[in-house]
């Protein structure tokens, strides 16, 4: 970490000599170094190490040098490119690369990225040589799509009407444990089974659940939201952070209802519209004259994502354009306001509580059906982080910027996990996938601090009468509170 | 009769720790009105830089009196911590001071996310036992089946607490430092007109927030003995809790929560279950936030129009 | 007092839109209204004029609904005067409102703020205005119409799947839109964002809005402040307009002087939550009391207060 203090440099080194500017920036990096080691001193210097059950210390003086060398090195070179009081400022004002970027391609954006998202498994395949070669690649599809999902529901909450929902994992929570309790429910697979025959509850299952899933997470919504929305910005954020710590507390306690820790396994898998993907002569393959290949369900789970996606997309886009989602958008701009034009902002708040709930609830039930083991490990506070992040880094009520953040944050961090070589690098100990987590963290701090408003700032107006002119991010408001 | 006596005495030792901790968050929400969310990660920070530096007095120096090593401990971790501190204000929060509201906020939680996982890369993922110290205890009843103790290391918690509370008091409410954070408060634009240094006086909130979470972080180590990397979270939710309890921005008031949630959660666990302890400490929060905002000692807000 | 001789001519004593019944509003200690009764005429255009820190936007916040007032009632009647036996129900009953067919009675006091403007039909604006920024300016005016859209779309079913009856709503509401762009003046600024107007300019977009929600009584918190000579005169000529076609009651907090005397029909006049002058702006313009109260504002003025002040005191005491 360095520390800035280059904005406290005295203007006097402006007119300076090229000796003095030196002088003056190594002595601001000397500095920055000794504090350097006053912060990483005791926690990189020193190492805990538990020997023999009892506690030891060990050291590494090598590694501290080397990072307090590099932060030296940095402020150092810093002060005297960037930072230095000669150069002139660049100051950009209006909109950003990104923004220019989503103005003169945007129009082409949506359907390339919609293509190639609905070639991708296709692509893929021709790429890896294979199903089974493309397993890994289909699987992080799914995984960002998820995620692109989950950040258009809380985009919704957030980035629309402006409430900072933190727990917004309980309801990726209740969608999932909803189709897992249904699903392996004994009572339930019996009376469908004397009334509509063995198999049917196996095969329809995730197909009956997946509204059902929705609309419990979107009453959960409600009920969660009702007493919490008349409460400041961050007031707010602090209790729907509790209220999906609660939910994931009871999921791990509530052991008779919910298989504790341990979790709820063999969920049924999902089915194409009733026929099972199994090497059966009533299976999938069997039925459309394909070989067998378990690739066909990760494919097709790949479309169910991708339709639930876009459903979601789809419905944001309208919404927005109707009364209902213009009063999102004003009470994040102006509460007093609304109230003074008869806009209920407790039903408003509600509505859009509970809609980004609900698609929560489906991209839980996905998540459910796509893993078929649930367990209270999967819905923990660093989810609804990450969620966050996303929205936060694709601009808030940005769809496009939302999808483009899920995948630079989803992959980026699965690329982590295969940057094995690393361990050449670094020694056997170094696993660089514990790195996420903390790359994802410093990843946060440094949006907000590098750029608050995310990849595109800009807001696209939701009528106009000659032209379409967007919104520039600095007259948006993010939210009362 | 005895196990609540003794619940009461184990409640008001943990209610200290919270208390502690929670003044980080009353004050720095006081000041700049943002809940610190990585506050908590601040503490087990604290809690590790203690347990690094007991473990250097102990087995590398060889200090044998263990009060003197545990001053020493508290004088290092609360330096250290302070910087820390210092430092997160200066990277995450201060070039976001005129930003939308809630962008300190996500800051927050990012460096909490990451305060976190650096303790963990460095420090190892496990369990951080130290071997049990000041094991002395005072029987006060006993009532043949059941004892009722006092342990030497809770008097020293409470004397702590008690004691750096009312240092800090002083220094809040009696000199030029506390007059200039109170101002702060008040209006910031104002103050900065006035000649007081703004960012210096929200750094030194930090420093103090800091040095006190170090506190609690030593006593949590010497209580408990032993630290994780993830004994952030939880403890800075409950010290956020108590923060929110005693109403936020009151110093009195944080005290005060702490040791209220110190105790519910001790006579929870003794009398209902033990499971559901942490349940009950989000549901008093969010009851506290929906119900009364402005806790037990805070001042009601006026909606301006 | 000199008003009080002629009362029944006046129209807010015949038929009045809004009556404040002794309105009280504490704060703690501090007591910011006072026992103010005051009435609004239908179709008139009412100021609320008083020094700094009188009360007036106080007394604004109780009758849309964003205080609730300590104590005292607050009259809003629909269609024409209600007569006191209605008025005396609807308190008994203990309803907010009692709606007929051709006229209603709301009890503002004991109404929400988004009900005061949704269902009692009162709009306001803000004295330091309050405009959705980051919006345009033709989307401020559709969120205005808020309530009637909502329906239009089936709560919002019928839009989302495209049924019939929202577009044509939409539009409605557009063309609704679109005279009051007109009206204002900012037909061209249509598709900027509302933040990019000039002040000026905002100021009549927030009137715009508050008419879009077609409100019965409009309420304008000091709207002419910081306007220029001759955004001042359009102003009074828009709220002449609004008041001469759309038949909607104006009440108005102002401190510039020459817009309440140029358009209004009646002056009430507070001062430390007390009123403590009430008639035509002739009336109160030569009320002693009230000159007294703004004493400072011109220097000659001064004197010759003071010399009446003298002389009332004279009078005065020996009525």
């Amino acid at each position: 970490m360095a520390v800035q203090t280059a904005e406290t440099a005295p203007a006097a080194a402006k007119a300076g000599d090229a000796g003095s500017l030196f002088a003056h920036a190594f002595k601001d990096a000397l500095i920055t170094g000794l504090i350097a080691i006053g912060l990483l001193g005791p926690l990189i210097g020193f190492q805990t190490i538990i020997i023999d059950g009892a506690l030891g210390l060990g050291y590494r003086p090598g590694l501290l040098a080397v990072m307090v060398g590099i932060i030296f090195a940095g402020r150092l070179l810093l002060n005297l490119t960037v930072w230095s009081p000669n150069r002139v400022p660049k100051t950009r004002s209006g909109p950003s690369v990104f923004d220019r970027l989503g103005a003169t391609v945007g129009p082409g954006v949506k359907p390339a990225l919609l293509a190639f998202a609905a070639a991708f498994p296709f692509i893929s395949f021709y790429a890896m040589g294979g199903w089974n070669e493309s397993r890994y690649l289909i699987d992080l599809g799914i995984l960002i799509l998820t995620y692109v999902m989950l950040g258009w529901g809380l985009n919704i909450v957030v980035g629309l009407a402006g409430l900072l929902d933190l727990g917004y994992v309980a309801f990726y929570a209740v969608g999932a444990y909803t189709y897992a309790l249904l699903a392996t429910s004994t009572p339930v697979n019996e009376f469908f089974a004397g009334l509509l025959g063995e198999t049917f509850w196996a095969n329809w299952a995730f197909w009956i659940c997946l509204p059902m899933a929705g609309l419990f997470a979107g009453v959960w919504g409600m009920i969660l939201g009702f007493p919490v929305l008349r409460l400041r910005g961050d007031y707010l954020a602090i209790v729907t952070l509790a209220f999906g710590e609660i939910i994931r507390l009871v999921l791990i306690n509530w052991v008779d209802f919910t298989g504790g820790g341990a979790g709820i396994a063999s969920i049924p898998r999902a089915t194409f519209f009733g026929i099972p993907f199994n090497a059966s002569e009533n299976g999938f393959a069997a039925l459309f004259g394909l070989e067998f290949n378990p690739m066909h369900r990760i494919v097709f789970l790949y479309f169910v994502i991708l339709v639930l996606a876009l459903i979601t997309a789809f419905a944001t886009v309208r919404l927005r354009r109707l009364p209902v989602g213009r009063a999102w958008e004003a009470l994040r701009e102006d509460e007093i306001a609304c109230r003074s034009l008869g806009i209920n902002t407790t039903t408003t708040k509600l509505s859009a509580f509970a809609t980004g709930a609900m698609f929560g609830g489906f991209a839980g039930c996905f998540f459910a059906v796509r893993a078929g083991f649930v367990s209270p490990e999967s819905f923990t506070f660093d989810v609804s982080a990450m969620i966050l992040a996303i929205v936060v880094l694709g601009g808030m009520g940005s769809q496009i910027g939302v999808a483009v953040a899920a995948a630079v944050m989803m992959g980026g961090m699965e690329m982590l996990r295969n940057l094995g070589f690393l361990t050449q690098l670094f020694g056997n100990d170094f696993d660089p996938s514990l790195y996420r987590m903390l790359i994802f963290g410093f990843a946060m701090v440094a949006i907000m601090v590098w750029k608050p408003r995310g990849l595109v700032s800009t807001r696209d107006p939701t009528i106009f009468l000659k032209e379409r002119k967007s919104v520039s991010g600095d007259l948006v408001k993010e939210g009362h509170g | 009769m005895e196990i609540f006596v003794q619940q009461l005495i184990n409640g008001l030792t943990l209610g200290s720790i919270y208390g502690l901790i929670a003044i980080g968050y009353t004050m720095v929400f006081g000041i700049i009105g943002m809940v610190n969310f990585a506050h908590g990660d601040v503490f087990m920070v604290s809690a590790f830089i203690a347990l690094i530096c007991f473990l250097l007095l102990t087995t590398v120096i060889g200090i044998t009196s263990i009060f003197l090593a545990l001053a020493i401990v508290l004088v290092v971790a609360m330096f250290f911590t302070s910087l820390v501190n210092w430092a997160i204000e200066r990277v995450a929060y201060r070039p976001l001071r005129g930003s939308f509201r809630l962008a300190p906020m996500i800051s927050a939680i990012g460096m909490s996310i990451f305060l976190a996982n650096f303790v963990q890369v460095t420090q190892g993922p496990r369990n951080k036992p130290v071997p049990p110290m000041i094991t002395d205890v005072i029987v006060l009843m006993d009532s043949g089946s059941y004892q009722v103790t006092l342990a030497w290391k809770q008097v020293i918690i409470m004397v702590a607490t008690a004691v750096l509370l009312a240092g800090f008091w002083y220094l809040v409410q009696k000199t030029s430092l506390g007059r200039a954070q109170r101002a702060c408060e008040q209006d910031r634009k104002m103050a900065a007109l006035l000649g007081i240094n703004v960012d210096h006086t929200i750094s030194l909130t930090f420093v103090i927030g800091a040095a006190l979470a170090a506190v609690a972080g030593v006593m949590y180590l010497m209580y408990y003995g032993v630290a994780n990397f993830a004994d952030g979270f939880v403890p800075g939710v409950k010290a956020f809790t108590a923060a929110v309890l005693g109403g936020i921005g009151s110093l009195p008031g944080a005290v005060l929560g702490g040791l209220l949630i110190g105790l519910i959660e001790t006579f929870w666990s003794a009398y209902f279950s033990i499971e559901y302890k942490d349940v009950a400490a989000f549901s008093i929060l969010a009851i506290t936030l929906i119900f009364m905002p402005q806790g037990l000692l805070g001042r009601p807000e006026v909606e301006k129009v | 007092m000199a008003t009080s001789s002629a009362s029944g001519a006046h129209r807010w004593d015949a038929d009045p839109i809004l009556s404040v019944e002794h309105l009280f509003m504490r704060f703690g200690g501090l007591i910011a209204v006072n026992d103010l009764s005051f009435k609004v005429g239908r179709g008139d255009i009412t100021a609320l004029i008083g020094p700094n820190g009188a009360g007036k936007t106080t007394v604004f916040n109780c009758i849309t609904g964003f205080y609730k007032p300590s104590e005292g009632r607050l009259v809003l009647g629909h269609g024409r005067a209600p007569t006191p036996d209605e008025v005396a129900e609807v308190t008994r009953i203990g309803e907010r409102s009692l709606v007929g067919r051709e006229a209603g009675v709301f009890l503002l006091e004991r109404m929400p703020d988004h009900r005061v403007s949704g269902e009692a039909k009162v709009a306001r604006t803000f004295q330091n205005i309050r405009l959705f920024t980051g919006m345009t300016v033709l989307e401020n005016l559709m969120v205005a119409q808020h309530n009637a859209l909502m329906a239009a779309s089936g709560y919002s079913l019928k839009g989302l799947f495209g049924l019939p009856g929202w577009a044509g709503a939409q539009r409605a509401a557009v063309e609704k839109a679109k005279y009051w762009l007109d009206k204002v003046s900012l037909m061209d600024r249509a598709d900027d964002p509302a933040g990019d107007l000039p002040y000026g300019a905002q100021r009549r977009l927030e009137i715009a809005r508050a008419m879009c929600s077609d409100p019965i009584l409009l309420c304008l918190d000091e709207p002419a402040a910081g306007l220029n000579p001759r955004e001042s005169l359009e102003l009074n000529t828009l709220l002449r307009s609004i008041r001469a076609e759309h038949g909607t009651s104006i009440l108005l907090i102002e401190h510039d002087m020459s817009v309440v005397m140029e358009i209004s029909d009646h002056v009430v006049v507070l001062d430390y939550g007390t009123k403590i002058s009430d008639g035509t702006p002739e009336a109160v313009k030569s009320d002693p009391r009230v000159i007294a109260a703004y004493l400072g504002v011109d220097e000659d003025a001064v004197e010759e207060v003071e010399a009446e002040i003298h002389s009332e005191e004279a009078t005065g005491a020996s009525s």
